[in-house]
């Protein structure tokens, strides 16, 4: 078992350093970097290990398929390990190093506002592939993800409906930090102008990696007691999700009494986690894996074939998920972009991104706006079921535009819908 | 009685026959986008024909009911069945597409489904359908529970049953109905019993809610002692999860108090000998897996002797190959032990992967007993908090009743009259801290069941661990015992007051003060050797 193991491991380290070592070799010329910066290992690895399998899955199919402008992609793979700081400081050798062409990488929103300095400063180029608090709007940025109004705001409103549960309380659960602290700050705000009094709101947060939620559960029970209808918003990030889960499914809370709504928990999360009793608690978010259609088909056939070439742990058992589907369709539109602009330029694959379009495994043929640098996403609503996966209970009729700046914030309305600069 | 119930166990055998069959048209609009619609359809079916109606139903709840050219089917293991007439469909249509519901559709399919087998022949199902049925008793389902009731014999049940019963009737039109409907409510110790309540207390405008000033003054009574029970729950919550959180600190501190508290070794790599009592279980799941998927549920015993021989011999060679030669030294030891603890996590990161891993919980510590209808006990918090009883106990007994536990403590108390009178100190010290670093191991065999498994799991108890140790006082185990029911009990109360984030700095705070003021420990060590 554990000499398997090692053998895996052992290849994946020579497939690592192969990429690595190409860099020196003499194709460097032939060839365009892209740089991947996701966690690898620390509490953010759960999530952001399949984002990078999937960029490398993309950056095997293009390959594949004759490379962009006649060269191949090479991949440079960096590890932050869940460390903010960190992640700034593999930017910066990314850019100025690898001298890589685009990055690909972040989850947690302090892992972004890390990097951001050193990408406006060396005018470098990242597609971030996660929903978000929104409140940002950079000219080297691409945000593949969702704003709170393509993910936040429906989940909310679908809860407040009559299919939702006509939730009546709420209380916001997060990890502290900026996107769960901001996203609130959005709820809270969106919930009063909907007539919900401060009292009938509870907000919590726990540090990263907290693996003890029985005072959690417990106050959520009270809470839930005391009236009126009450559901949980949730943006615990990270793998603290599988203890709050498993607990939450040992403390009984039925979705059917007390509806959980989760930001950041798609199949991926759930993998590790028991989910019989879990059954009907929420997700919002832009792509499902149960989605039927072709492009999803496609989809997730490619990267299960994938999982079983790369060996990943538990391979036949791969799932996809929303930021998966937004880092794959970031990559296609990069490269699209690039090819429009025939150049791996900056400044030049940016003004090509505005309009672009790309059939998506969402089954919608989506576009990043022609100026604030997000994606026009469908929003569905998803419960979970016995094997994990999700039953779509409501969906957008078509994309929705992003709204970065949340109405809901006062002061917004002033800010301009496209970045500052240059 | 008896009868009836045979008759009733009759119809629900006859059910999964293939006689009586129900109007497709019945079933039709089970598929429909429109919830209402569905809820509808749901409480048709289960009036019309109620026998038949229970596979659909159950299946409908199961995500086993499916369309396939406009019609209904059941699966039911791999078979199709026609949800109408109830016979198999051989070869299975294709294109089956599963009908998902909503939690709206789920909540009045649950509704519906307990209503039909609060007549089953067997005692849990109805026991179960009991405590559904009281989730949802309205005035619609009066003459159900009335039927019910009089079926009933068993007094649990019909207690449960005459709660619902009371709550369905809280709607009469009759005071005297009401009055003696919220006096039952009295008994619940159920939170949305005392919501029900409420209104009958209060004024809508210069109203009052409830005309009748005798069932007002009921309700008033009634309410007040759910409170009671309900505020008696919740100390009950609070003081077991604290217990739980003190017991989960324990374990992960108990080996420390034999390696630095006994032994006076500061070792860093403490958390990590944590780390290899948690792979081990996975490794003993993933062997379970592989080569006994039937005992699977019984992985966790025999990780528990793997558990600690692993740490243990992690231990083991730690001790010879490094912490030897640097006794009485502590900078240097704690220098060393946390290299071996970058070590030793890369070495993890290496053989399992970065990522961490995943530790099921077997069936039998899933889910919980309910106390009280707000107080429920994870089964899996309370084995952790008898397992670090036996675990206590055991080291206890080893260490007061056991030859080697005499020599440890003659060593630790007098290292050079130890030797003096023959005992082999150097061979003692090896021990000693192989049981410590292996009852690490233990405590991480426990953690694998609550925490996430991974590389660097270890950095998150070693403070904790060294905090419990300290706060107990060096150079005992009751300490130790004390520091991290106190602690727990301490955080728990402080996280339900502040919240996670502040109680965790209140916490640290807290101890840096009582350790300026009291540098030796709740419990200090008396006596001469105390200097050594």
């Amino acid at each position: 078992m554990v000499r398997r193991n090692f053998m895996k491991t052992l290849s994946a380290v020579a497939v690592t350093a192969a990429f690595g070592l190409n860099s020196f070799g003499a194709l460097a010329a032939e060839t365009i970097k892209v740089g991947v910066l996701h966690s690898l290992s620390g509490t953010m690895a759960i999530s952001e290990t399949a984002l990078k399998e999937t960029v490398l899955m993309a950056i095997d199919e293009i390959n594949s398929k004759g490379g962009v402008l006649g060269k191949k992609l090479e991949p440079v793979v960096v590890d932050p390990a869940s460390n903010w700081p960190l992640f700034a400081e593999k930017a910066r050798q990314l850019l100025s190093k690898d001298k890589v062409a685009v990055t690909f990488g972040c989850w947690t929103s302090v892992s972004r506002k890390s990097v951001l300095p050193v990408y406006k400063e060396l005018n470098g180029l990242l597609f971030y592939p996660v929903q978000y608090e929104g409140e940002e709007l950079e000219y080297n940025v691409f945000y593949t993800g969702a704003a709170p109004n393509q993910q936040a705001i429906p989940a909310v409103e679908y809860l407040m409906s009559k299919d939702g549960g006509e939730a009546k309380r709420f209380v916001l659960l997060g990890t502290d930090y900026v996107y769960p602290r901001t996203t609130n700050k959005i709820l809270r705000a969106f919930l009063k102008s909907k007539g919900v009094a401060d009292a009938d709101i509870m907000e919590e947060y726990t540090p990263f990696g907290h693996s003890d939620y029985q005072t959690i559960i417990a106050k959520i029970k009270k809470f839930s007691s005391e009236g009126k209808k009450t559901a949980v918003i949730s943006t615990i990030n990270g793998d603290s999700n599988v203890p709050f889960y498993k607990e939450l499914g040992n403390a009984g809370i039925k979705a059917t009494e007390v509806p959980v709504v989760a930001f950041s928990v798609g199949e991926e999360e759930l993998r590790g986690v028991d989910t019989k009793p879990l059954v009907g608690h929420l997700a919002s978010w832009n792509y499902f894996m149960s989605l039927k259609n072709p492009e999803n088909d496609k989809f997730t056939k490619l990267y299960r074939a994938w999982a079983v070439k790369q060996k990943l742990p538990n391979a036949d058992k791969a799932v996809t998920n929303d930021p998966m589907e937004a880092t794959y369709v970031g990559v296609y539109m990069w490269k699209q972009a690039v090819e429009k602009a025939k150049s791996t330029d900056v400044d030049k694959v940016i003004a090509a991104m505005a309009g672009q379009t790309f059939k998506a495994p969402s089954g919608f043929t989506i576009k990043m706006d022609e100026k604030n640098h997000h994606l026009h996403k469908p929003v569905f609503i998803g419960e979970i079921k016995a094997d994990g996966q999700f039953n779509v209970v409501w969906k957008t009729p078509g994309p929705v535009k992003a709204q970065p700046w949340s109405p809901y914030i006062p002061g917004n309305d002033k800010k301009k819908d496209q970045p500052e600069g240059k | 009685m008896r009868k009836f119930g045979l008759l009733l166990c009759g119809w629900l055998l006859g059910a999964w026959g293939a006689h009586a069959a129900i109007d497709p048209e019945l079933l039709k609009p089970l598929a429909s986008d429109d919830s209402a619609v569905r809820i509808d359809a749901i409480a048709a079916l289960a009036q019309a024909s109620p026998e038949e109606a229970l596979p659909v139903l159950k299946a409908l709840a199961e995500d086993a009911l499916a369309v396939a050219g406009g019609r209904m089917l059941r699966v039911e293991d791999g078979r199709v069945f026609d949800a109408a007439s109830n016979s198999e469909l051989r070869p299975p249509p294709a294109g089956l597409e599963t009908i998902g519901i909503n939690n709206r559709v789920r909540r009045e399919l649950s509704a519906a489904l307990a209503a039909l087998r609060l007549f089953s022949a067997e005692r849990p199902v109805r026991w179960q359908a009991a405590q559904e049925v009281t989730l949802s008793a309205d005035a619609k389902m009066l003459p159900l529970l009335d039927k019910a009731l009089a079926a009933e014999s068993d007094p649990e049940i019909r207690n449960r049953l005459q709660l619902a019963q009371a709550q369905a009737s809280l709607g009469s039109s009759d005071a005297a109905v009401r009055h003696a409907a919220v006096r039952t409510l009295g008994e619940s110790s159920d939170p949305r019993v005392r919501q029900l309540l409420i209104p009958f207390t209060e004024k809508r405008g210069e109203v009052w809610v409830e005309a009748d000033s005798a069932v007002r003054a009921a309700a008033g009574t009634s309410i007040r002692s759910i409170e009671q029970r309900l505020a008696w729950a919740d100390h009950l919550g609070r003081a077991f999860s604290g217990l739980s959180l003190g017991s989960i600190l324990l374990l992960a501190a108990l080996g420390l108090a034999i390696t630095y508290g006994v032994m006076g070794v500061i070792n860093m790599a403490h958390g990590e000998l944590l780390m290899v009592g948690a792979y081990s279980a996975w490794a003993m799941q993933s062997v379970f897996r592989a080569y006994l998927p039937g005992a699977l549920d019984w992985y966790l015993l025999a990780a528990i002797p793997v558990g600690f021989l692993a740490a243990a011999l992690v231990g083991v060679v730690m001790e010879r190959l490094v912490i030897r030669h640097l006794y009485g030294r502590p900078l240097e030891t704690l220098l060393a032990t946390w290299g071996i603890s970058l070590f030793l996590m890369q070495v993890a990161r290496t053989l399992f992967g970065a990522q961490n891993v995943e530790v099921a919980n077997p069936v039998w510590m899933a889910g919980g007993i309910e106390v009280l209808p707000n107080l429920m006990l994870p089964w899996n918090r309370i084995i952790i908090v008898a397992f670090s009883i036996a675990v206590l106990v055991a080291m206890w007994a080893i260490l007061n009743l056991t030859r080697l536990g005499m020599f440890v403590r003659a060593v630790t108390q007098n290292r050079p009259m130890a030797g003096c009178v023959g005992v082999p100190t150097g061979r003692i010290d090896t021990l000693a801290f192989g049981l410590g670093a292996g009852i690490a191991g233990l405590g991480g065999v426990a953690l694998s069941q609550i925490a996430n498994v991974g590389p660097d799991m270890g950095q998150g108890y070693i403070v904790d661990s060294f905090m419990v140790v300290v706060l107990g006082g060096v150079g005992q185990l009751a300490g130790a015992v004390w520091a991290a029911l106190g602690l727990g009990v301490f955080t728990k109360f402080l996280e339900g007051w502040t919240g996670a984030v502040v109680a965790k700095i209140v916490v640290l705070v807290f101890i840096i003060i009582f350790i300026q003021k009291r540098p030796q420990g709740l419990f200090a060590l008396k006596g001469r050797f105390v200097e050594a």
